[in-house]
């Protein structure tokens, strides 16, 4: 690793207690520590989050983009899985 | 001539069926208002025009830490000068958020660094003018970052993902940095009259300069047109600047201060304010690297960086050394 392509992180936030961590955005670092540190400073200046998560972009396992259509094909059409299929008990109180 | 067979003729100016395919996707995403994401497909021309404008953008927030940075030891107060501090701190977060989002793109951090550093870039010309007197601040807040505003909550629309999520975090935490301005000729035109002279002489030399951010009148911008039917811009040049100008003439009631504009007026026929000529020829010569402080600002982002390379090189020397103890 030269000096000056430290490794990319990818940062994520949980603004409060309940919450999921949420991806906020990503930056470089030398290290771990460091790029906790760096999200700190870069993404919770405000008070935007209690806990940080950070992991190195390469790392993140992806779907392929140019199989979204079929890989995410399934649920098309299976309009049964959503409660507003069901008609025929509307108006029936609390259903 | 004669010997080019239609075949080869065709191979580059045809594009394939995939290409085409691509092509009709990403049009469909722009029509539907949806956004591109960094793995989709895009034209080059979207990706070379974001990449610039984007890293541009990036360049002018880390260069506009300087003009304000240089008045953080000379603040009249303590808490201005922790005001002072967290604004220029807010602008290298900007930055750093927006250089991101130009690395999405696929040119490579260190390749962004090295265009503003060799000079080959461009940024924002207004941080090219010198900042003078306490004043100025307030009237960099007020204007500069007013002006910023302005262009900046459009982009938040961009078609681009992760540039409009950049620019959604930026406009939250810019709103702040007007209002600071603001106030700093707020206090200096309620004081004495000096202090107010400084305050009027703050805003007589910034007005002009922050009117030219948006750039050049809609006829001699070229490019706007493509921008917005790739609806990464979503207003003209013009039209930033109309609703910007509108905004501060009120607004300089409240100070009891004059912009430097005899012809500025609303015009009533028309629906829109009349403002006096910008001097483009200036604006252009400072774009081009002829500003009073071009030379300086370069100098000291070099400088920065030079000065810094120690930390750089100890920080990954450590990350080496902890790397290889982890693995053993
Ligand atoms: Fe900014
Ligand atoms: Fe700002």
């Amino acid at each position: 690793m030269s000096s000056n392509t430290w490794p990319l992180w990818e940062v994520f936030v949980r603004s409060a207690r309940g919450l999921s961590h949420v991806h906020a955005g990503s930056l470089h670092a030398p290290d771990a520590e460091m790029a906790v540190r760096n999200a700190r400073d870069l993404y919770t200046r405000r008070n935007e989050g209690i806990s940080l998560w950070v992991v190195r972009s390469e790392d993140i396992i992806t779907s392929d983009p140019d199989e979204k259509d079929s890989f995410f094909e399934s649920p098309q059409g299976k309009d049964y899985r959503h409660a507003t299929y069901y008609k025929a008990s509307e108006g029936v109180k609390h259903l | 001539m004669a010997a080019t067979t239609p075949q080869n003729a065709g191979l580059s100016a045809v594009p394939s069926y995939e290409q085409e395919q691509s092509q009709a996707r990403f049009d469909a995403l722009i029509e539907q208002d949806s956004r591109i994401e960094p793995r989709d497909w895009m034209p080059e021309a979207y990706r070379k025009t974001l990449t610039r404008q984007v890293s541009q953008h990036a360049h002018s927030e880390i260069i506009g830490m300087q003009p304000e940075a240089n008045w953080i030891t000379r603040a009249p107060s303590l808490k201005r000068k922790s005001i002072l501090m967290a604004k220029v701190q807010d602008e290298a977060g900007h930055g750093l958020y927006l250089y991101s989002a130009a690395e999405t793109l696929g040119t490579p951090r260190d390749e962004l660094n090295d265009q503003l550093m060799s000079g080959r870039a461009k940024y924002s010309s207004i941080f090219n003018y010198p900042a003078r007197s306490w004043a100025d601040m307030g009237a960099i807040g007020w204007l500069v970052d007013g002006a910023a505003i302005a262009n900046q909550v459009p982009l938040c629309r961009a078609s681009y993902g992760p540039y409009g999520r950049a620019m959604v975090r930026i406009c939250k935490e810019e709103s702040f940095h007007q209002r600071q301005g603001f106030e700093i000729l707020l206090a200096l035109s309620r004081g004495t009259e000096a202090q107010r002279k400084m305050a009027q002489d703050a805003i007589n030399r910034f007005y002009e300069p922050s009117l030219m951010m948006f750039g050049p009148p809609d006829e001699q911008s070229p490019n706007s047109a493509q921008s917005m039917a790739w609806k990464i811009k979503r207003f003209s040049n013009d039209e930033l600047r109309q609703r910007f100008v509108g905004m501060i003439a009120e607004q300089v009631k409240v100070l009891g201060m004059t912009l430097p504009d005899p012809e500025l007026r609303f015009d009533e026929e028309t629906g829109r304010w009349i403002h006096k000529e910008l001097n483009w020829d200036e604006f252009m010569a400072v774009i081009k690297g002829n500003g009073p402080m071009n030379s300086h600002r370069l100098e000291r982002r070099r400088e920065a960086h030079r000065e810094g390379a120690w930390v750089r090189e100890a920080a990954a020397a450590y990350a080496r050394k902890y790397e290889n103890s982890e693995v053993a």
